[in-house]
């Protein structure tokens, strides 16, 4: 029986000692009538052997293609230690560390790992992690709505330029528990938050403003004043970042007079496959101040009663297994599988490593767009600063539509961008295109010459 | 010793970083970060050796027993682990377009018709990323139907006592007030509290059975009656989905909606504490308001499938989206193959298996002198020892017999929960367990028993043997120390 390791005797010596005739008898409290029949729906049983010539015919379906969609997964290189030692059994089959002394390598490794998240968003507490990016921004809204002593406001102002799919994720998240969000809109020429729309929301109270660095368009925002603004009016500032683009870019610590509140993001770039989407895992980080409106595990490290320095969950009161009801949140599980994972990869780039992916794929991404501006038929959009991921606009004379090229691309094999039309009225004949670390410069001229194809062909 | 203290400035892995380092300056100096991070400064092998001897302080089911009751620690079997890694699963973003999908798509697909099948319900959305989440989804989907119906009066979830932390949270995050009512002496619900309970205001109860208390709750189908009657509706709580697996469906018990831990009942690593994998399934009623996106199978006229995803242009109801793409989809990946590997037959002997292994370590346990906290009751795939004689008696607790356990090498099964119980232990095997380790484990608590009444002092200081004695936990609260921070 697969996984299953009785043999004919050992059933009989184990229901001889219970007292059973047959194993039937152990649910013998179930009323008969409600007792299953056979599943027919699902198909026989099959060997690792013909599971892998199925899992193996399915998933060379999908492979091949060459990827220019960002839109908030990336493409990075993956050292090779990174899920060798992830996937080692005694971190991928423990569980949560409920018994600290039998569990002190994860306990460690999460300690390392809420270390590091602080370094690279210079704030002082960073939690053990949540889902995922746009979870983790409906965690730290409703943390926001919580911690705020300043405002009453169960109203959250959020940019325009945040990715459109954690809007959603949030507004959906958020939305039962009464909270609503306004956003700030954007102007179509800059591709960031419109300042001159700022005065306009300043007569209301607002718990938190959320700020996106880089924006979903890949665009730099005017963080520090934004983040002046946003306190200057009562709002928490809550920013939503890349962790590549920390190694670069100023962290939210450091916005402004006084820094950010809260920093959220997707960790998925720090050693995650892209792997349809998950698992991923959020970080969220705050001031110390707000550490007991954190959501989820917190590490801490601390003596055994020798005096031994040890690490255990702290601050468990928070959590819902203590205090039900009146948690900081539903939240059990973290990520750990892909904490560890990322901890591994921050630890072999470091800062100097990490920094070199940041530069690398933003230059790739520069020296692509360089090479479309002498294309017929498209413009960079993107104007001003920009990280790794800018948007393109197809020539609006031509009316071609952004799927029909997409789809022409991806015919021949290349993944060419995210359609970001159905998302914004202004950018009808805009899709959003990355570029990483890990394309190679005649990877660049294959996606020019795919283009112009598309573009032909769809003409 | 922390990997920060291991370093040496200006050291990394050379190999895994790009070689071309050219400076930035297309980005204006104010946006740029002025100082560097303390990140580690070591070489591969250095990482490489802090990582893997970290991990041999772990217990693990890959190097332990590990009862840990409420949380299914079986097998997670390495050939999905495998097939899950394939390239064409790995490499492939979650916004690529369906031609390029195929065949992750024809995965989810799949499994949610067998998950359909095992819980006798009419529709599931994989979703949810953990069980807290597919919870969250479930009560939002109950609060969408009445809402949908202009229902707006009911504005209470009730709860057993003895449920998990997470289902009063989730209610709370759902804008419900939460009831909770009382459990009888024999672990079942108090019928007569929940028909006092009900009424207009209810919207549902929210249910685990086999219940926490490890018991077959046996007035399910009048509990379902009575509810539905109020004009409620019925959540079941899948964390003990694995006791039932093959033997009873949620759905034919009379629930509306329900979420799976995929992390626990389809043998999906927990990594540590995650990810999991919290999927919903749900009746008729609730078919409209699932969470998005799902996958949905058109069979052409050449016979070929063509698979695609329903949003919320396909699903105007939908309580929406609950992650950024869709879900946790290595874990979906895993448990699908599990499935597929244990097809229609090995499904049943989950439920069957567990059952067996969890009523012959309660009956080892009660001959050799250990009290069953529901020794009346059939054990379901766990049951519940009290230690409260001992703790009386001999002044050693559940914690102190949890850590001793540590020495034996067996993890602590679940203490201190179900809250009702004192003193307990909540023990589930798993079907993957052989005879052999049941019977080690047993042989280890009577000789921590021997132990307790001979020289308690040995079980009291507990464990000896592990990378750390018992840790400082107020003070790990008190003078908090959560990140490293350089000199």
């Amino acid at each position: 029986m697969p996984f299953i390791p009785h043999t004919e005797q050992d059933i009989q010596k184990m229901l001889s000692v219970i007292g059973a005739q047959s194993i039937d008898d152990l649910f013998d409290e179930i009323p008969a009538h409600l007792r299953a029949k056979p599943l027919d729906g699902v198909p026989d049983g099959l060997g690792e052997m013909e599971m892998i010539r199925l899992l193996s015919d399915r998933a060379q379906q999908d492979e091949g293609a060459l990827c220019f969609i960002g839109a908030g997964a990336y493409e990075h290189h993956i050292p090779a230690a990174v899920w060798d030692v992830a996937t080692r059994g005694e971190f991928l089959t423990a569980y949560t560390p409920y018994q600290a002394e039998a569990s002190q390598g994860t306990l460690q490794l999460v300690y390392e790992y809420q270390s590091m998240m602080c370094q690279l968003t210079g704030l002082d507490v960073s939690n053990a992690s949540l889902y995922d990016g746009a979870s983790g921004l409906a965690e730290a809204v409703l943390m926001a709505v919580r911690a705020n002593r300043k405002s009453k406001s169960k109203k959250i102002l959020i940019a325009g330029s945040v990715h459109p799919l954690y809007q959603k994720v949030v507004t959906d998240i958020v939305g039962n528990q009464g909270i609503e969000l306004d956003v700030l809109p954007i102007d179509s020429q800059t591709l960031c938050l419109d300042h001159s729309a700022l005065n306009n929301f300043e007569e209301q109270d607002y718990a938190a403003l959320v700020i996106p660095q880089p924006n979903f368009m890949g665009s730099l925002e005017d963080v520090n004043a934004l983040t002046n603004w946003g306190q200057a009016n009562g709002m928490l500032v809550i920013a939503v970042v890349n962790p590549t683009a920390l190694a670069l870019l100023s962290p939210p610590g450091e916005w402004g007079d006084n820094g950010a509140d809260i920093a959220v993001g997707e960790g998925q770039p720090l050693g995650l496959p892209l792997a349809s989407g998950g698992p991923y895992f959020g970080f969220i980080c705050c001031k110390q101040k707000l550490v007991r409106q954190m959501p989820g595990r917190i590490i801490g490290r601390t003596v055994d009663l020798e005096g031994k320095e040890g690490f255990t969950l702290t601050l468990q009161a928070r959590e819902q297994h203590i205090r039900r009801s009146k948690a900081t949140s539903n939240i059990c599980t973290n990520q750990g599988l892909a904490v560890t994972a990322a901890t591994i990869y921050m630890t072999l780039l470091g800062y100097e490593g990490l920094s070199r992916v940041a530069k690398a794929s933003h230059q790739n991404a520069s020296l692509l767009a360089d090479k479309l501006k002498t294309l017929d038929g498209v413009n960079v959009r993107t104007k001003g600063a920009f990280f790794h991921e800018f948007v393109l606009e197809i020539d609006s004379k031509r009316d071609s539509s952004v799927q029909a090229v997409l789809e022409n691309m991806a015919e021949q094999g290349v993944l060419g961008g995210f359609d970001i039309s159905p998302y914004y009225s202004d950018l009808k004949y805009c899709f959003l295109v990355c570029v990483t670390e890990v394309k190679s410069e005649s990877d660049l001229d294959l996606f020019k010459a795919s283009l112009a194809r598309a573009l032909e062909g769809v003409a | 010793m922390l990997v920060f203290e291991n370093g040496s400035k200006g050291r990394y892995a050379t190999a895994q970083a790009p070689k071309r380092n050219d400076a930035v300056n297309d980005i204006p100096e104010s946006l740029l970060r002025k100082s560097a991070p303390c990140l580690p400064e070591v070489s591969e092998l250095q990482a490489v050796r802090h990582f893997t001897n970290l991990s041999r302080k772990n217990f693990s089911i890959d190097t332990q027993f590990y009862p840990l009751g409420s949380c299914t620690m079986k097998y997670n079997p390495k050939g999905a682990q495998k097939a899950a890694m394939l390239p064409g699963f790995i490499a492939r973003h979650p916004l690529a377009p369906e031609s390029h999908s195929q065949g992750y798509l024809s995965c989810v697909y799949d499994l949610q018709e067998i998950l359909k099948e095992v819980t006798g319900m009419s529709g599931v959305s994989l979703s949810p990323m953990a069980g807290a989440q597919g919870e969250f989804a479930g009560v939002a989907m109950i609060k969408a139907y009445h809402e949908g119906r202009k229902d707006f009066a009911r504005t209470e979830i009730i709860v057993p006592e003895a449920a998990h932390g997470t289902n009063p949270a989730t209610a709370v995050m759902c804008g419900y007030k939460v009831k909770e009512i009382p459990v009888k002496a024999d672990g079942d619900v108090d019928l007569e509290a929940l028909k006092e309970a009900v009424g207009p205001q209810t919207a549902g109860i929210m249910m685990t059975n086999p219940s926490t208390c490890g018991v077959f709750e046996r007035q399910v189908e009048a509990i379902a009656k009575t509810v539905h009657d109020a004009g409620g509706l019925l959540y079941y709580d899948g964390a003990n989905l694995n006791a039932i697996l093959g033997k009873v469906r949620p759905g034919d018990m009379g629930f509306d909606v329900l979420h799976m831990n995929l992390h626990k009942t389809f043998a999906t690593p927990h990594g540590g504490g995650g990810p999991g994998s919290g999927p919903v399934a749900v009746g008729e009623r609730l078919l409209p308001y699932l969470p998005t996106p799902i996958a949905g199978c058109e069979q052409q006229d050449s016979g070929i499938k063509r698979y695609h995803w329903i949003d919320e242009t396909g699903l105007p109801d939908t309580i929406g989206r609950l992650s950024t793409f869709m879900g946790n989809a290595g874990i979906i990946l895993r448990a699908y193959i599990y499935a597929v590997m244990l097809g229609k037959e090995g499904l049943h002997r989950v439920g069957e298996f567990s059952t067996l292994n969890a009523n012959y370590m309660a009956k080892l346990m009660s001959d050799a002198g250990f009290e069953l906290a529901y020794k009346d009751r059939r054990a379901t795939h766990e049951f519940i020892i009290t230690l409260s004689q001992q703790a009386k008696t001999l002044g050693v607790s559940a914690m102190d017999f949890a850590k001793r356990l540590l020495d034996y090498g067996y993890h602590a099964p679940t203490t201190y929960f179900p809250l009702l119980v004192p003193e307990c232990f909540l023990i589930e095997p798993t079907e993957t367990e052989s005879i052999n380790e049941l019977e080690g484990f047993v042989e280890a608590m009577i000789a921590i028993q021997k132990e307790a009444e001979n020289s308690p002092d040995t079980v009291r200081g507990a464990p000896f043997t592990q990378p750390v004695r018992r840790l400082d936990d107020v003070k790990a609260a008190r003078e908090l120390d959560v990140a490293y921070t350089p000199e």
